[in-house]
């Protein structure tokens, strides 16, 4: 009770917090922006860059388009859409991350020939490598099932997604102390057994950190994903098409972000959930 | 029948490289069905060693270890021993209760089962009312004793253990003392039992093997014959004969007594 009164108390105030910041630095900063040497060190505050929140935050109400749905609306359809690739691509990401970390825990040579490569994919630019992915996606078809844009989009936040998981977790089944592994030695145990009663177990502090790095990057990949590859359906695809329309109409590229940022959250919420229902279970002195 | 023979054991870490160390060195012991021996010397004499090498977790350098009439490996496959760590060991994630079913359930033990004999070793160990509790809110003491009743819970016929009762104050150690004795007795268990302790070691044993570091080997093997033990054994001469008995090895005999 005490702990979620805490929790709504931050989440308010943070979002207080980010309010006043805007208005504030909208109200005192220069309009055309602070220029120092010749670079823009402070964005302009102008209605047309920094619209007021409260402008942004009505727009949520207007229809889209004239006459068309109203845009809290299609920004939460698009979301939704995005949260699908989202949500694939981090089970799975989660996953194949997993399943190296074991992979690598049992074989020092899997180790020590693998982790390069899983620390150099990460140092991919995700722009460079999302044409290369719907470029093999097109080509592709699951069974008779015709590959869809959206499985791209799902294939990067699984591509960034599995990465913190497989280094957390490997580091979490190396955790055990050596008298742990001699104990089960000493009792004949195998080393399925041993993963199951001795390494998983031991690994969870190391899990919910390293689940929590996997959701924010599974979001970010699905939206820049969509914003490179121009997905039809999901919010990073709103992210472009209403940036065209900044000069008209400002207050609408943030619904958009607002959304992105609303998803990220959420995805955030779910994981902290499920690690405080596990965490419930288990008294830590 | 033996219950563990070490012929010629020699035991060197990381040999041929930097930090070389001859932990063991021509160790001959042989233990019989249902003795009890316990392995005493100054720290670092490969106590501990002798110990992992019986339980096969490490392979020794030179000479052979049979356990139950097999080689070591075998026998720890056959789970023929049970064995309590010098430190306690506990999973953290597991209440007292399920660290004390560890090895039963390793060992397919109906639910049932592993809850009854989890509260029989717990109660033995006088720790019934913390079976709920994580090993993380126990003194190292308790932890300790919870270590002992998981060692005891599957009933092996061979027990290694390393200094069990050292972080135990002294009406517990000799509670356990008297238990461990009972239940090696009942179960007719061997025990390899490793200990600081001079007056535990002769308490408890058959024999007392007196060992000495650098390199480790045994130097002598001391026969103590006290008979069953009881309320008076602590105060028998037979008793204290055997305790100056065995200081007087751990000392060297070169070195002679000053007084008794
Ligand atoms: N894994 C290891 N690697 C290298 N050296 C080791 C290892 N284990 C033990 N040793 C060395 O072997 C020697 C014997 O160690 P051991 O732990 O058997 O001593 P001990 O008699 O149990 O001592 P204590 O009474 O302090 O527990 C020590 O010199 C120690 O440094
Ligand atoms: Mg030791």
């Amino acid at each position: 009770m005490n702990r979620r009164g805490r929790l709504v108390l931050g989440v308010l105030g943070a979002a207080v917090v980010g309010v006043l910041l805007w208005e504030g630095y909208k109200a005192v900063g220069d309009p055309d922006g602070t220029v120092l040497f010749g670079t823009r060190v402070l964005p302009r505050t102008d209605d047309a860059a920094m619209p007021h929140v409260w402008t942004i935050l009505s727009r949520f109400g207007e229809p889209e388009l004239a006459g068309g749905h109203p845009i809290w609306l299609v920004v939460l359809q698009a979301c939704l859409f995005t949260l699908r690739s989202v949500a694939i691509g981090f089970v799975a990401g989660g996953l194949v991350g997993l399943l190296l970390a074991v992979l690598m825990q049992r074989l020092r040579v899997v180790e020590r020939g693998l982790l390069p490569y899983v620390i150099l994919s990460q140092t991919v630019p995700l722009i460079a490598l999302a044409p290369v992915i719907a470029g093999w996606g097109g080509r592709l078809s699951i069974g008779t099932y015709p590959w869809q844009p959206w499985m791209s989009v799902t294939v990067i936040a699984m591509y960034l997604a599995f990465f913190p998981v497989a280094v957390g977790m490997l580091r979490g089944l190396q955790s055990p102390a050596p008298i742990a592994e001699e104990l089960m030695r000493s009792y004949a145990a195998g080393w399925w057994q041993t993963l199951v009663k001795l390494r998983l177990p031991a690994s969870t502090p190391y899990l919910f950190p390293a689940l929590r790095l996997a959701a924010a990057a599974a979001v970010v990949g699905a939206v820049v994903g969509e914003i490179s590859m121009g997905t039809r359906g999901g919010v990073g695809r709103l992210v472009i098409e209403y940036s065209r329309e900044a000069t008209t109409d400002p207050a609408k590229v943030f619904t958009a972000m607002i959304g992105a940022a609303a998803l990220g959250l959420a995805v955030a919420g779910v994981v902290g959930l499920s690690e405080f229902l596990v965490g419930r279970r288990r008294v830590r002195a | 029948m033996t219950a563990v023979v070490l012929e010629g054991v020699s035991k060197v870490f990381n040999a041929g490289r930097a930090g070389e160390v001859t932990a063991l060195t021509g160790v001959d012991l042989t233990v019989a069905s249902g003795e009890f021996v316990s392995l005493i010397g100054p720290s670092g004499c490969g106590k501990s060693t002798l110990l992992r090498l019986v339980g096969d977790l490490i392979q020794p350098s030179a000479g052979t270890v049979t356990v139950a009439g097999k080689p070591a490996r075998t026998a720890r496959a056959d789970q023929e021993y049970g064995i309590a760590f010098q430190q306690a060991g506990l999973f953290d994630w597991r209440t007292v209760q399920r660290n004390v079913e560890l090895p039963l359930e390793l060992r397919g033990a109906s639910r049932k089962e592993r809850a009854e004999r989890a509260r029989e070793m717990l109660e033995l160990v006088g720790l019934a009312e913390f079976a709920g509790h994580y090993p993380a809110q126990l003194s190292g003491g308790m932890q300790q004793r919870v270590a002992i009743a998981r060692a005891l819970a599957v009933h092996p016929p061979l027990l290694l253990m390393d200094e069990p009762f050292g972080a135990l104050d002294e009406m517990t150690r000799e509670r356990l003392q008297d238990e461990l004795l009972r239940i090696c007795a009942s179960t007719g268990t061997s025990t390899i039992f490793v200990t600081h302790s001079i007056p535990e070691a002769v308490y408890l044993s058959d024999r007392v093997v007196v060992m000495s570091a650098r390199p480790g080997r045994i130097t002598d093997v001391v026969p103590i014959d006290l008979g069953e033990r009881g309320e008076t054994t602590r105060q028998s001469p037979g008793f204290f004969t055997g305790i100056t008995k065995v200081r007087k090895a751990l000392r060297g005999d070169a070195m002679p007594l000053v007084s008794a």
